[in-house]
């Protein structure tokens, strides 16, 4: 089986709390069941002994629903205290809104303690938990992630919190949980658990500028980026936020309507887990979405020729 | 008389009717394809095609996907003529023009993927199946 996305592989405690709770109704609501359909078969035998009815409708209609229930009750309140405190108190925290239909995940760096901000990955420290600070820039989403945690909804005007903790390092895959559009069936993304050290590489290397254009084939697609006009939707950080043409390096506008592109050629997969990331899917992607995630705001680019689009696709890839 | 009525066939020809139909239906399914690529496993190939994510432009057919359309429709590139258009579809113009699609068609959209020759051979004999 697959355990890039299972609640039945949990990897942190919360997860498994939740993967035990499963397991424990899955039996024991069996195991009642199977005890159910003998008496029926005992009470349908052509020559059934006579029953005392209070036994039954006193001991199986009450008493044992309320020993069972109660049990229950005490166990799982037990439990549930164990789960992660749902706070933001000593964890790192991680802004994720959601939109239709992708993610934008943004970070503080610790060194210039400005904004960083991409897409469709969250990035964690293995170990340790953390906060995200979750909302919603359109329609409710919810975000789900079966092997670390439970679900939580995304509201658009406020914040709502979950913790996660990966206790063991890996990739899991995860997606929305509240039907939002069109296309909610491809809003998935992934986190990424990550030892410390490489965590806190992986933060100061997001934290840079986009990685220059330093062949031609490589300037011909930052300039067709930049003539197709895709900053009116995307940022890519030392490129569409700076104005060359003016002598001072003015910061200008930059756009949040699409995901920032300044690192994309990092990222596993593109349009939000419906593609794996490569110059292919890139340039494909770029020509029509449409085809590929019909109802994307993001609009078809037919008007390129071919070695043009290679070379946008291929400067987006380099973006690492 | 009713015309649809009819004798049952004696138990032994039905039995040896169903053993032929059994027989004919295993050899077509056992029946290997010969691939039209040296060195090419279509299945292999079709594996490969999904893993590239071949999908994101073409239409394939037997292959899971997006079925984008930057590219043209792939369901009858065993029995076209041509690649891309322009080049006569031999095996080795698919296998050239799968590993390196700019260098064998210049200004085509199709990027080099980084295809490697016995990926592009597989991907190749896949190519020639669909028909």
């Amino acid at each position: 089986m697959n355990d890039l996305q299972s609640v039945l592989h949990p990897a942190g405690a919360d997860a498994a709390i939740i993967h035990q709770f499963s397991w424990v109704l899955f039996v024991g609501g069996t195991v009642i069941f199977l005890f159910v359909m003998a008496l029926l078969a005992l009470a349908m035998r052509a020559r059934a002994r006579p029953i005392r009815p209070a036994i039954w409708i006193f001991g199986a209609g009450i008493v044992f629903p309320v020993v069972v229930l109660t049990a229950l009750l005490t166990w799982s309140t037990w439990r549930s205290a164990q789960l992660a405190p749902q706070s933001s108190h000593g964890a790192m925290t991680i802004s994720v809104t959601g939109k239709m239909w992708w993610w934008e995940v943004r970070y503080r760096d610790p060194a210039s303690n400005r904004e960083i901000i991409t897409a469709n990955e969250i990035h964690i420290p293995v170990g340790e938990s953390v906060y995200l600070g979750m909302t919603a820039s359109d329609v409710i989403h919810s975000l789900w992630v079966p092997a670390l945690a439970g679900k939580r909804d995304m509201i658009p005007g406020r914040v709502t919190g979950l913790t996660l903790r990966a206790d063991k390092p890996g990739v899991y895959r995860g997606q929305c949980a509240e039907y939002c559009g069109e296309q909610h069936a491809r809003m998935a993304f992934h986190v990424i658990a990550l030892p410390r050290a490489e965590f806190d590489a992986w933060l100061a290397r997001q934290a840079q500028p986009a990685l220059p254009a330093d062949t031609t084939l490589l300037q011909r697609g930052r300039d067709a980026f930049l003539a197709q006009q895709c900053q009116a939707c995307h940022t890519i950080r030392g490129v569409t936020d700076v104005a060359p043409h003016l002598d001072e390096n003015r910061i200008v506008d930059t756009s949040r309507l699409g995901p920032d592109l300044t690192h994309i050629g990092s990222r596993r997969e593109i349009a939000a887990g419906t593609l794996r990331n490569h110059r292919g899917t890139l340039a494909g992607w770029i020509a029509d979405p449409q085809a590929i995630k019909p109802g994307v705001f993001m609009p078809p680019t037919p008007d390129l020729d071919g070695e043009t689009l290679r070379a946008m696709a291929t400067y987006l890839e380099h973006l690492k | 008389m009713n015309i649809c009525q009819y004798d049952r066939p004696h138990p032994a020809w039905r039995a040896g009717a169903l053993l032929l139909c059994a027989v004919l239906a295993s050899a077509c399914g056992s029946q290997k394809n010969p691939s039209r690529v040296e060195g090419g496993d279509p299945e292999r190939g079709r594996l490969l095609t999904q893993q590239y994510q071949c999908a994101a432009c073409h239409f394939i057919p037997e292959v899971q996907g997006t079925n984008g359309d930057a590219g043209p429709s792939l369901k009858y590139m065993g029995r076209l003529s041509y690649i891309a258009g322009s080049i006569p579809n031999q095996p080795d113009n698919m296998v050239r023009f799968l590993q390196n699609p700019p260098a064998v068609k210049p200004g085509t959209l199709m990027p080099a993927l980084g295809v490697s020759e016995q990926e592009a051979r597989h991907m190749a004999a896949f190519m020639y199946t669909l028909k």
